[in-house]
């Protein structure tokens, strides 16, 4: 009886004196620790997640944090002794006055910068009060061009603005319709009525005759639109060998839906910036409506493998891979990165480190980051094809993963 | 003027805040209130005061908003005199909605449903027309300075809407308590009887629908001033219209003071239920709209009348 | 470039579209014709719907029609205790704070359906939306074909329950004559609040005849507000034969108008019609009321 009891005495104190060293490293190293965990910088998230622009809003606002998440988790920012980044969640509700209301709370919550707000409206409302105190501003979606127009020293956009889309937009058009043997000649637009749709359209308008192209139709609809009939069938009529839309998801498809149960069967469908064009949704739920449409959009370099992996990782949240999760998440690497070499969370150091970036990490086909009045100068659209039920690159030639099929069968 | 003592009091005790608080979010969250209480005041100066339950002031915020945003860009105007403008085309759009709808009686629910139909069609034309700058909307460009009517701190903005809101305190108490005031009260009581009584109603609205349309375009410059840019869904949409009307019907519509009282409190359950909710989507305009149903069941004249018999008051004074 | 044939097969599209407007604006009809309120949720309970639509599609793999008569009575209920114990309750009766609380309550409904259901659009594939029906010049889907005779069925079914049953009796005396009706014995809370049911459950016919050929998101029912409006002004507050008509002359002037001026400024002729009614002829161009 007594071996095991001393067996089992000297078995505890063993694992006691085993605990206590344990115990003790750890109460020697926790002060330490302590005194390394530096303090986490504040990154304000301001999107429109609620309102008419919630869905956008929402997402990019998931893409957001999951590059913070991802930043987190591979130990913070290191020059600043791996400082974690805490997001400040605002929502602007869809209107420009509430994102700008946000801006002064994140101030007072201290965030060493800001990044949204999706919609332009609300991003010209952001960025102008933020500069009022120097914080940084990266736009992470607007496209509006009057955004970096300003002369506001704090806003910076990675993604490119509706001049440069429309610009390479008809570059790629023209040099889709040449390599085929010029089967197109006649383009119909349809846009949405806000800013983004109407200023492209007006770019697309300006410039497509330039480029041999006639425009037969410029129709502009409501958001919400509630029947694409009439498009059409003036669609119909006119005949145009490419259509050309320009507006939001919802209508997107609808004008999609119609045109085929219409049977307006263009050369091609090629948007520019179009809202379900190339979304892996509206692949995914209307399969026969989305085959062979072509965009030119925000899109990622499939190439890079972190474009992949983020496109999983979103799916996994049961969200779909939309360029507004993929934009703001490398909106918020982009800031990483300028933390990280300004090795400081003051809001100038930031500014300054965003201004002289010449980041290359990212997953989008811009080259390393370059900033010209806040502008990232290397940004560009890139064109996608719907072909055999997924989504592929066309254009620019180093990355496409698919020859274009242009013009489309006939069904 | 009985109560000019105390909307000096109260223009008074508003004006220190920018020296008492630094902080950004007080005094931006003040801003919109007086932005608020000023556009409720001209609501309540055709809906409360002359009855008159209009659902589309929009068409008179947004008129002045893009009139002077279009004075500055399109004609190189300087900023007082694009807020001038404003205000008169804002009572001109007045003259145009007041006198189709009172010089064919329309009234409550009919009047309601026209003038947001006004509202509308002034949204769908700045949609389209080339001087609005269609969708894509006007932005002004952005240089503070005194002539331009932009201010490098947010105190400069706040002591503007204070101007502002003082400016539609002195308008409503005026008329409250001038004869036109007494006349609107009749017509808002009993229209039949009023007539019978001598008074012309049609002349009585539309002096009331003048004065709304003028302070309400006044709002609208300054959003203008403030933001800098316009397109027709933040001029004109509805949303607007919704905003003007609720603050006094919150606040009270029989007094002088409602439209301010429901624009702080409007403002405060906004902030407030934001903060209650934290993160979660949606959550807070959840609250906010509960919250705004208790407020009509428990505070039926509006929290400044918490009960008939003060409101019954308030409109002897006026009446 | 306008070919006669774009012009007919347009105006056809026009009655069918408006034939569904029609059928979202009919409970709207009846609730201002019998409660004379402006009844701002009813964009939002049309979403209420169609989610619930959608549900049963999606979840309980219902056909969408099968699913009216499950959402017709659904929805009535809870149209009923809404009014009862929400409207009413707080409102008293008094026309602005009805204003407030409808408002407050689209409020609520299109967030907690934020909140629940996130901002994704989501449709139902139904096998049959590229059916198509040749109608003279036009090629109408044949869902939208359904719907426009659903809402026929709805307007004959809605007005015989008004004319000839004792309820329709109850909401035609409590819409003229409120006080005298609480003489006679009728309980008015209860029948303002059946007339709201009633309202409300032709929103649960409307949901699921507009499902196939649309979508639901939380925002849906803003596009369909101020047109069920227009369209109860232009009918006659109160009258479904009118809120017929007005929804087929809405749908009309929207095709026509998109078609002249474009779908952007087209709109503007439904407003235009309605302002001109509401100035020239405010108790609406066609039928009377309940």
């Amino acid at each position: 009886m007594n071996r095991p009891a001393i067996f089992s005495r000297s078995s505890l104190s063993r694992r006691h004196l085993l605990a206590g060293t344990a115990f003790g490293a750890a109460a020697l190293a926790a002060p330490a620790i302590l005194r390394a965990q530096p303090a986490p910088v504040k990154i304000g998230l301001l999107h429109p997640v609620t309102g008419f622009l919630a869905f956008s809003g929402q997402q990019c606002r998931e893409g957001a944090l999951l590059a913070i998440e991802a930043i987190n988790a591979a130990g913070g920012i290191k020059s600043l002794g791996g400082a974690k980044l805490e997001p400040v969640l605002g929502d602007a509700q869809s209107k420009p006055e509430v994102g700008a209301a946000e801006v002064e709370k994140m101030n007072e919550a201290g965030v060493a910068a800001i990044v949204g707000a999706y919609a332009s409206a609300i991003s010209l409302a952001t960025t102008q009060s933020a500069a009022r105190y120097g914080i940084p501003h990266i736009v992470d979606v607007g496209v509006s061009d009057q955004i970096v127009q300003r002369g506001l020293t704090n806003t910076f956009r990675f993604c490119p603005g509706y001049g440069v889309i429309a610009k390479i937009a008809i570059d790629n058009l023209v040099a889709l319709n040449d390599a085929a043997g010029k089967p197109a000649r006649t383009v119909a637009i349809v846009h949405e009525e806000s800013l983004f749709g109407t200023g492209t359209a007006q770019l697309l308008q300006k410039e497509l005759p330039a480029r041999g192209f006639e425009v037969v139709e410029v129709a502009k609809h409501a958001n919400p639109t509630r029947d694409f009939t009439n498009v059409v069938l003036k669609l119909k009529a006119l005949a145009p060998d490419i259509v050309i839309p320009a507006n939001y998801y919802n209508e997107y498809v609808l004008l999609a839906r119609t045109m085929r149960q219409q049977g307006v069967r263009p050369k091609a469908i090629y948007s520019v910036l179009g809202g379900a064009a190339s979304s892996f949704k509206f692949v995914k739920e209307f399969p026969d409506d989305a085959a062979y449409i072509m965009d030119c959009n925000h899109w990622y370099d499939p190439r890079k493998a972190e474009a992949l992996e983020l496109r999983r990782k979103a799916e996994a949240k049961g969200l779909y891979y939309t360029y507004e999760v993929f934009l703001a998440h490398e909106a918020v690497r982009l800031l990483a990165d300028a933390l990280e070499r300004a090795g400081s969370a003051s809001r100038e150091r930031i500014v300054e480190a965003l201004a002289t970036s010449s980041w290359d990490g990212h997953f989008m086909p811009y080259g390393p980051t370059r900033f010209v009045n806040g502008q990232n100068e290397g940004a560009r659209p890139v064109n996608t094809q719907v072909l055999n039920g997924t989504i592929e690159v066309i254009f620019p030639a180093e990355f496409a993963s698919a020859r274009p099929v242009f013009p489309m069968p006939r069904a | 003027m009985r109560s000019l003592p105390a909307i000096g009091f109260f223009a008074l005790a508003a004006l220190p805040l920018p020296w008492l608080t630094s902080s950004g979010t007080v005094l931006n969250l003040a801003t919109m209130v007086l932005l608020f209480a000023t556009l409720g005041q001209a609501w309540n100066l055709l809906g409360g005061m002359a009855g008159q339950f209009s659902f589309g002031h929009a068409a008179f915020f947004g008129t002045g908003a893009y009139a002077t945003a279009i004075a500055q860009i399109r004609f190189g105007l300087d900023a007082w005199s694009g807020f001038a403008l404003a205000i008169l085309a804002a009572v001109a759009m007045g003259a145009l909605v007041g006198f189709a709808s009172f010089r064919f009686r329309l009234r409550g629910s009919y009047f309601a449903l026209v003038t947001l139909a006004f509202a509308e069609v002034a949204r769908i034309l700045a949609n389209s027309l080339e001087i609005t700058g269609a969708g894509v909307g006007l932005l002004l460009p952005l240089a503070p300075g005194l002539d331009r009517l932009q201010f490098a701190d947010k105190a400069g903005y706040y002591w503007f809407a204070l101007v502002l809101c003082t400016g539609g305190l002195v308008l409503a108490s005026l008329v409250r308590e001038s004869r036109l005031g007494a006349r609107l009260a009749a017509v808002r009581e009993n229209e039949e009887a009023a007539r019978a009584l001598g008074v012309d109603a049609f002349a009585v609205k539309m002096q009331a629908i003048l004065l709304s349309a003028g302070l309400a375009g006044a709002v609208g410059a300054f959003y203008t001033q403030l933001f800098l840019y316009l397109d027709p869904h933040i001029a004109f949409g509805p949303q607007v219209s919704v905003e003007a009307l609720l603050g006094p019907i919150v606040g009270g519509t029989a007094s002088l003071w409602g439209p301010v009282l429901g624009a702080a409190v409007l403002q405060l359950l906004g902030e407030a239920s934001r903060a209650l909710t934290g993160g979660a989507t949606g959550a807070n305009l959840v609250a906010y709209g509960i919250v705004l149903v208790l407020i009509v069941r428990f505070f039926p004249d509006g929290i400044i009348g918490m009960g008939r018999a003060r409101a019954a008051d308030a409109r002897g004074v006026t009446g | 470039m306008l070919e006669p044939s774009i012009l007919a097969a347009s105006l056809i599209h026009g009655l069918a579209n408006g034939a569904v407007y029609a059928l979202v604006a009919l409970g709207l009809s009846l609730v201002y014709g019998v409660l004379h309120i402006i009844n701002f949720a009813h964009g939002a309970l049309l979403m209420a719907a169609l989610y619930a639509v959608y549900f049963l599609v999606e979840r309980v793999g219902l056909d969408p029609y099968a699913a009216i008569p499950i959402l017709v009575p659904a929805a009535g209920v809870v149209g009923y205790l809404l009014h009862r114990y929400v409207v009413a309750k707080a409102s008293r009766g008094r026309e602005e704070a009805v204003l407030l609380v409808t408002l407050g309550v689209a409020l609520v409904l299109e967030n907690l359906a934020l909140a629940l259901f996130r901002s994704d659009t989501r449709t139902i594939e139904t096998g049959w939306a590229f059916e198509m029906v040749a109608v003279g010049p036009a090629l109408l889907p044949a869902a939208k074909l359904a719907a426009a005779a659903g809402a026929l069925v709805a307007v004959l079914a809605l007005w015989a329950v008004v004319r000839a049953t004792d309820l329709g009796r109850a909401i035609r005396a409590v819409a003229k004559e409120r006080e005298a009706a609480r003489l006679v014995g009728i309980d008015v809370d209860h029948v303002f609040a059946l007339a709201f049911a009633i309202g409300t459950a032709t929103l649960g016919a409307a949901a699921c005849l507009l499902l196939p050929t649309y979508y639901v998101s939380p925002q849906v029912g803003h596009g369909f507000v101020l047109i069920a409006f227009t369209i109860v002004v232009l009918g006659g507050m109160g009258s479904f034969w009118g809120a017929f008509w007005g929804g087929l002359l809405i749908g009309v002037v929207e095709s026509l108008g998109g078609l002249f001026l474009g779908e952007s400024l087209g709109q503007i002729g439904i407003f235009a019609i309605f302002i001109a009614t509401l100035l020239l002829r405010p108790t609406g161009l066609f039928g009377r009321a309940v």
